[in-house]
């Protein structure tokens, strides 16, 4: 099956941020993207978990999208800018993809 | 002395306090046990919307008067004026940096409204009544507490010419995104509407759902409680980490100075004895709901380390097994 190389971006970040990140790649043109909500973990500024929270600070969640390389660095900055003094870690990884038009 | 201590006992011995230290020690003790977040989250919405219609059907009984006026604007200036006591407090006190001081002083400005709903619980048993606008008044001193914090921290760093952060990047600082989001927080909007509906309908609305908001209240109340003994076990967890003596002993002794300002206040304009001990208890209570939520926005570089395990950890079991038996009893004495 032909498939086609892309960038997956991740992003694990504290939820009370997540509008702010969703409206940011509204704004820079990503077609797609998906939210999951993550249970539990552990960082450099200690452990969390998700069950019987009422609020939203303690929680994580993970967004994804997928890319055009040539469209990394765009969305990238802005994001590094909204999302560096906050809880998480972005990471950008290779995938590919079936259907190419679709990013 | 007697009576303080015949309702701290009956206190500690109440469902809602004994189903709170179970979830706590059930943490400490490392069982499994938790609440999903949904069933959580619902909890605290129908507590909201219970507590919020209920006061509003007791506005509509007694009318909209000058009490309900001076207690909102004596809310709003206690909210605001907290944070500065709690902001010098700390920075003499602690060796927090200023963005951590201001940070746990927008907390203590602000309010815990399962705190409330416990303190109003204990009155309720006791068959002393209150304000209904009591409600309004917790709704409104969510907020100023957190605009006078950010002003402190904001302050600091211009006089250390570091506005932004480090950074420089977006997401610090009271924004309208910021503001929408603590004005049109969920919580507050199911209190302050369902207070709004119980003030238009009335009596009659409250009977006609009475068998859901008013029966069901305590045993739901008790479960959320077990699931704040949860969050609470893991805060005092955090805090061990995370907290230093003198921090600790601020969340012990600034509810206490909260309590003396709520005293004052009610005594100046004239609440009720079950409205002097709720305001008492608004002004002692620490949020970490709203606040926290707001800060990881406005205030990134304040550690949660340090507010969430200080405020969920140390100062609301305090409030909840002894500060509210102390605030009604200070309530009585002043009344």
């Amino acid at each position: 099956m032909q498939t086609y190389p892309k960038k997956r971006i991740d992003i694990m970040v504290e939820a009370p941020l997540m509008k702010r990140v969703l409206t940011l790649l509204d704004q820079q043109g990503v077609t797609g993207y998906t939210v999951l909500p993550a249970l539990a973990g552990r960082g450099i500024d200690g452990s969390w978990h998700r069950d019987g929270l009422v609020g939203r600070v303690g929680s994580v969640v993970q967004i994804f999208c997928i890319l055009d390389e040539a469209r990394v660095d765009a969305v990238i900055e802005p994001l590094f800018d909204l999302v560096s003094r906050q809880i998480g870690i972005v990471t950008i990884s290779d995938v590919q993809v079936i259907r190419k038009d679709h990013f | 002395m007697t009576s303080f201590l015949d309702l701290a006992a009956a206190n500690l011995l109440s469902p809602m306090v004994l189903f709170f230290l179970l979830g706590a020690l059930a943490t400490i003790a490392k069982s499994d046990l938790s609440i999903p977040e949904a069933i959580a989250k619902g909890m605290s919405l129908y507590l909201m919307l219970s507590i919020g219609f209920k006061g509003g059907a007791s506005v509509a009984a007694h009318g909209i008067d000058g009490l309900l006026i001076a207690s909102l604007i004596a809310g709003v200036i206690l909210s605001a004026v907290m944070p500065l006591i709690a902001f010098k407090l700390l920075t003499a006190s602690t060796r927090l940096p200023r963005v951590d001081a201001a940070a746990v002083a927008a907390h203590y400005g602000s309010i815990s409204i399962v705190t409330f709903l416990a303190a109003i619980q204990t009155l309720d048993g006791a068959g002393i009544s209150y304000e209904g606008h009591m409600v309004a008044v917790a709704a409104a001193m969510e907020t100023p507490a957190i605009m006078v914090a950010l002003w402190l921290a904001h302050s600091g760093r211009q006089m250390a010419g570091t506005v932004g952060g480090p950074s420089g990047g977006q997401g610090s600082g009271m924004d309208r995104s910021v503001l929408h989001d603590v004005l049109l927080n969920g919580s507050i909007v199911v209190l302050v509407g369902a207070f709004a509906i119980g003030c238009i309908t009335g009596a009659n609305g409250l009977k006609s759902i009475a068998p859901f908001i008013v029966d069901p209240f305590k045993g739901i109340l008790c479960l959320f409680l077990l699931d704040m003994g949860v969050i609470a076990g893991r805060g005092m967890a955090e805090g061990r980490k995370h907290l230093t003596p003198p921090a600790l002993l601020f969340g012990l002794y600034m509810p206490l100075i909260g309590a003396t300002l709520g005293a004052l206040a009610a005594m100046t304009i004239g609440l009720s004895l079950g409205g002097t001990a709720l305001l008492i208890t608004l002004c002692a209570s620490s949020s970490y709901i709203a606040v926290p939520a707001a800060l990881r926005l406005a205030l990134p570089d304040a550690r949660p380390s340090i507010y969430l395990p200080l405020s969920l950890g140390v100062t609301f079991p305090f409030n909840l097994t002894i500060g509210i038996p102390l605030y009604l009893a200070l309530a009585a004495y002043i009344h």
